[in-house]
């Protein structure tokens, strides 16, 4: 090996150092930033290096360097335009569409690549051929999949489990032919057939997220984001570059522990993810009738009182909250029980928005400071402390039925939202959530329901509070 | 199967280990950022977009380094720009009003109003 090439992989090793320093540092809010300052580091190193390497071996043409150029800026141009100025309540639908030319990409560079050596007299070597299909597989189906996503997250596709006859079979078939095809083309170098492997994957791509609802998005698109990086690590072993394998590892593992954790959170295993158990929504047409019981619900000076004359009040924020657009007055309200030295916090369901983490991100947008954000496991053992749980736009995840056998969220973790001294909830009917079920949390006689539109309902409530204080 | 497949492997397998220790200590409040991080580091597949540009000799060739360049760049761009701005907006303390103080003070005598009092419609 020269000494080039030496500092060549050098580089990478460094470039691949800074993903893991970078990733690590993202282990608290105060270091984060610069983790991700760290990690971008390690790619323009990356990015130099591979430019050494091209020029170095001075082969590339000038339409090479055109199509590069263009290629990058074009394409930086447009992350950059969307990074500024997509909304924080559309951060899903941005990440999907990331995952989904992350994976385009990967499976690009396979069929390039193969193209290549099929065009030469032997044709790939065996080995070269199944982490090359892998790659081939995994891009496209995250390609399709996740632009699927992204167009149910931002309301293009019903978010509501989409079937029609014959679905199942669709999906069933694209999965077959994909296989099939792969099995010959081990055997057989066939550029025609790789064709079909990729309008397979990409019909299975679609088939396979069309049935999940809205709800069960965050699951999806860590899933998708898992996709992405081993899709990318299978293009480190088609082009031999240990940077992107170590990459892609690091992505893939982190899909794989969010997938994991939101899978949990809704309790649903991943092998019934994987499979295509998704979508409870379609399932059973829901408890019918009320469990029985008084709902009670109150007026905007009533909860007020409760409020302004706590000591601790939790808040829980459900999805609800984010589609009424609801962050600021709520950060709003709790600012102004802060000032009457109430202990404010916000109760986080792993769950609560449409992918991981993304309540935190809006309410860090609201200007709540993150040392008030708690996980659920932090959260439960405080609710009996607490004078009023304030519940906007959560529902499954508030339900005790959870907490017993057969219902249909039975053994789905909860926030122990029953254990406050009282309960407030906003929420504009008595429609059941998600799972389709009745939330006996609202028939609790501690719970008090103030019905409305959250955003309405909470600069009512702030009004209400100011005016009493006043 | 050669020694260059079997290095590879251990590489990922290594890294795959590496990456489930590091991010399993992120915590949840940071998920959304750990994917957007994510996404730019996934954009590192703008290298291999790279090297098909530099061996590419027709137009095919051209047609699939321009779309896999044009998309891993989205990747390393968007995805660091956009951590960057979530990440900016975690703070430890509101930034505007400093005045909120979260403390133990006023409220403690008048909290026994609050409770069972009749504020039920």
């Amino acid at each position: 090996m020269s000494t080039f090439n030496w500092i060549i992989q050098l580089v990478y090793v460094a470039a691949a150092s800074c993903f893991v320093l970078g990733l690590h540092l993202m282990n608290t809010p105060a270091t984060a930033r610069r983790g991700n300052q760290l990690s971008t580091g390690g790619m323009v190193a990356a990015i130099a290096a591979t430019l050494a390497i091209i020029i170095h071996a001075g082969t590339i043409s000038a339409t090479g360097w055109i199509v590069m150029l263009a290629g990058g800026l074009l394409g930086g141009g447009a992350g950059l335009y969307a990074a500024r100025t997509v909304q924080m309540t559309a951060m899903p639908q941005l990440v999907s569409i990331f995952n989904a030319v992350g994976g385009g990409a990967a499976a690009l560079v396979a069929i390039h690549d193969y193209i290549n050596l099929a065009g030469r007299a032997a044709g790939p070597a065996e080995s070269i051929t199944i982490t090359t299909l892998l790659d081939v597989l995994i891009g496209a189906v995250t390609f399709s999949g996740s632009i699927i996503a992204a167009g149910k997250l931002q309301g293009l596709i019903s978010a509501a489990p989409v079937t029609f006859p014959g679905s199942r079979v669709i999906n069933m078939a694209a999965a077959a032919i994909a296989a099939a095809a792969s099995v010959y083309l081990i055997v057989t170098p066939s550029v025609p057939m790789l064709l079909v492997v990729i309008a397979a994957a990409l019909v299975f791509g679609v088939t396979m997220v069309l049935p999940i609802g809205g709800a069960d998005m965050p699951v999806v698109i860590s899933l998708l984001n898992a996709f992405t990086g081993t899709a990318v690590a299978m293009a480190g072993f088609v082009i031999g570059n240990w940077a992107l394998i170590i990459a892609g590892a690091l992505v893939g593992a982190s899909g794989g522990i969010l997938t994991k954790l939101m899978a949990d959170a809704m309790n649903r295993s991943l092998g019934n993810i994987m499979i295509g158990g998704f979508g409870t929504g379609d399932g059973g047409a829901a408890a019918a009738l009320g469990p029985g019981g008084d709902v009670r619900s109150i007026a905007a000076d009533d909860a007020a009182i409760q409020l302004a004359y706590a000591q601790k009040v939790i808040i829980v924020p459900g999805y609800g909250l984010a589609a009424a657009q609801a962050q600021h007055a709520v950060a709003e309200l709790a600012g102004v029980l802060e000032e009457r030295g109430i202990e404010v916090s916000y109760a986080i369901h792993p769950v609560a928005g449409r992918m991981p983490g993304h309540m935190n991100v809006l309410l860090a947008e609201a200007n709540v400071p993150y040392p008030l954000l708690k996980e659920m496991d932090e959260i439960n053992p405080e609710f009996p402390r607490a004078d009023v749980a304030l519940v906007i736009g959560a529902n499954d995840v508030t339900n005790p039925a959870a907490r017993r056998a057969g219902t249909a969220i039975s053994g789905m973790p909860i926030l122990d939202v029953d254990h406050a001294k009282s309960i407030i909830v906003i929420k504009r009917s008595m429609a059941s959530g998600y799972a389709g079920i009745d939330n006996e949390l609202y028939v609790n006689p501690k719970t008090s329901m103030f019905f409305g539109d959250a955003k309405t309902a909470l600069t009512e409530l702030t009004a209400a509070v100011k005016t009493l204080v006043a | 199967m050669t020694t260059a497949l079997l290095t590879d492997i251990t590489i990922f397998v290594l890294a795959l280990l590496v990456g489930f220790e590091v991010i399993s200590k992120v915590p949840a409040t940071l998920h959304t950022p750990l994917m957007s991080a994510a996404n730019s580091i996934h954009g590192i597949i703008l290298v291999g977009a790279m090297l098909i540009a530099a061996t590419a000799n027709n137009a095919l060739g051209y047609v699939l380094a321009f779309v896999a360049a044009a998309f891993a760049a989205m990747n390393v761009v968007g995805g660091y720009v956009v951590t960057g701005r979530m990440l900016k907006m975690f703070r430890r303390r509101p930034a505007p009003a400093p005045a909120s103080e979260p403390g133990k003070a006023s409220a403690a005598g008048q909290t026994a109003a609050a409770n069972g009092s009749g504020s039920r419609a």
